[in-house]
């Protein structure tokens, strides 16, 4: 379950920067590339704080 | 509701956070420990500004980027050659530390100054968070000229933002703490996509258009109207002291006590590298994309669209929320018999108050400079008397050893050598930007100086104590 939770906040990354290098290639709209950004938002805070651990 | 308050406030003074004491060998950590914690804690919500402040005070591409590199380097070298040493020796926080050198009247009376300015950084994060809640409701913003309150709208806003941030630190500090480790990667990477997305708006295509566009659209070197113009040098010591209070100052002293070694003070390169180059260069880009607009929600929303508005309320509300709480425990020290909830209460309120005023944001440069001015010759004070004084034959922990509340020597040497920095900004024109390094080697004479005096006074009149 924790590997899974990890997998899907690494996605939620992925979102939040491939998108942006997409754009500045031209080969994305700035429109698309703020609506994955928010997907990849949702996706690292929904999974992040499960795994993330707090500091002692 | 006043029964949670009790209740927290009961298990807030259990916790052992080794404040009146040196922290046990059990208890101090290794790299690992401070490497995310500064990159964490220097990428906030003030990087949003700072940024745009540097275009708008006409910075060129050149001056700015090895203006941040030497100036961070330095910063990393005064945290691990001047701060981490004397954290390690003395694995004591600053304000005890300051009790034992300055007596409990003078450390007090830094603490207030201490909380003060912290109330006016929190006030500046606060100010940063509701450009961003104030969007969707279309509240003007202010801009870079704005100085008082630019509505009724905005003022509403800066207190709902502030009443949430001070509830929260009230009831969740430790919270906000972890939820601050848990954004950190991703607002860095919003920062470095919402850049790299509006570049092509500046027309930057590809890596090698870069250098030509941002001479030409980003750092320009020409100062927005009514700005000063600022240099490479503006930069490089800007970079340096922007967390002046913090390591030059000492007061990073509360973090590297729990260092195993002084070596780890070369942590704070990552929130030097992550969050002073890359976010402030990042934040620098997104002004140019937005037209030269300064408020940081505007300028986020327009790259990273509602991921950016929400970064920038996150970074900052995580960075307000600790300010507020450790600005409330400063003001503890002065009301003893408050509750820390209510300290933290009035704190919250007068953050809030600052944060109405824009001038805080739009001046934050100047008021960054001014913060680690004012609390820098303690820092002087402290380094020498840990570090040098035994080799001089001087008396350390002077007022702990003779039991003086009010250490003559300390408190000139703070005074005199603020008076001669306002003196030098005044008459010989040397910008508050620069004053930190000659101030620092002023306090650092005026303390010998006047400790030779001083001692050689009292080992006169009670010997056996003073030696003691």
């Amino acid at each position: 379950m924790r590997i899974l939770l990890i997998i899907i906040s690494i996605i939620g990354l992925m979102l939040t920067i491939i998108p942006s290098i997409l754009v500045f290639t031209q080969n994305m709209t700035l429109e698309t590339h703020k609506q994955l950004m928010a997907t990849g938002m949702i996706l690292w805070f929904g999974t992040a704080v499960f795994w993330i651990e707090g500091q002692d | 509701m006043n029964n949670i308050l009790q209740r927290l406030d009961a298990r807030l003074k259990n916790i052992d956070e080794y404040e009146r004491r040196p922290v046990p060998d059990d208890k101090r950590k290794g790299w690992k420990g401070f490497i995310g914690m500064y990159a964490g804690e220097h990428t906030a919500g003030t990087e949003f500004v700072i940024g745009p402040l540097f275009v708008a005070h006409g910075v060129a591409t050149g001056e700015l980027i090895w203006g941040l590199i030497l100036g961070n380097i330095l910063a990393v070298l005064s945290w691990a050659f001047l701060c981490a040493p004397v954290a390690v020796k003395t694995k004591l926080t600053l304000y005890w530390q300051m009790k034992k050198i300055c007596g409990s009247k003078l450390a007090l009376i830094y603490n207030v100054v201490n909380a003060l300015m912290f109330c006016f950084l929190a006030g500046a994060m606060i100010a940063v968070a509701a450009t961003a809640i104030g969007l969707p409701f279309g509240i003007p913003m202010p801009e870079l000229g704005d100085w008082m309150p630019t509505s009724i709208g905005w003022i509403i806003t800066v207190f709902l933002v502030g009443l949430v941030i001070t509830v929260v630190a009230i009831l969740g500090y430790d919270y906000v703490a972890w939820f601050a480790n848990v954004a950190f990667p991703w607002m860095l990477l919003v920062f470095i996509a919402a850049a790299l997305a509006t570049l092509p708006q500046l027309g930057v295509t590809s890596i090698s258009d870069f250098w030509t566009v941002a001479q030409e659209k980003i750092w320009t070197g020409v100062p927005a109207e009514g700005q000063s113009k600022f240099t490479f040098w503006h930069v490089m010591f800007f970079a340096w002291f922007a967390n002046m209070a913090m390591h030059i100052g000492m007061a990073d002293m509360s973090i590297l006590r729990f260092a195993k070694k002084w070596q780890h003070g070369f942590a704070s390169g990552t929130g030097m590298f992550f969050g002073h180059f890359i976010a402030w260069m990042a934040s620098g880009i997104l002004t140019a994309a937005a037209a030269g607009a300064i408020a940081p929600g505007i300028i986020a929303y327009n790259g990273a669209g509602v991921a950016g508005a929400i970064c920038v309320v996150i970074a900052g509300w995580t960075t307000a929320n600790p300010t507020i709480y450790r600005a409330g425990l400063a003001f503890q020290s002065v009301t003893p018999n408050w509750k820390r909830w209510k300290v933290t209460l009035f704190t919250g309120m007068v953050t809030s108050i600052a944060a109405c005023f824009p001038a805080l944001v739009m001046q934050l440069l100047d008021f960054v400079a001014l913060y680690g001015l004012v609390l820098m010759p303690m820092g002087a004070v402290i380094f020498l008397d840990v570090m040098v004084f035994q080799k001089m034959n001087l008396q350390s922990n002077l007022a702990e050893k003779i039991g003086l509340s009010f250490n003559w020597t300390a408190g000139l040497t703070w005074g005199i050598t603020l008076l001669l920095c306002l003196f030098i900004n005044l008459y010989i024109g040397i910008e508050i930007f620069f004053l930190g390094l000659p101030g620092w080697f002023i306090a650092a004479l005026l303390y010998i100086g006047l400790s030779l005096l001083y001692q050689k006074k009292i080992m006169k009149a009670k010997p056996a104590q003073a030696t003691a």
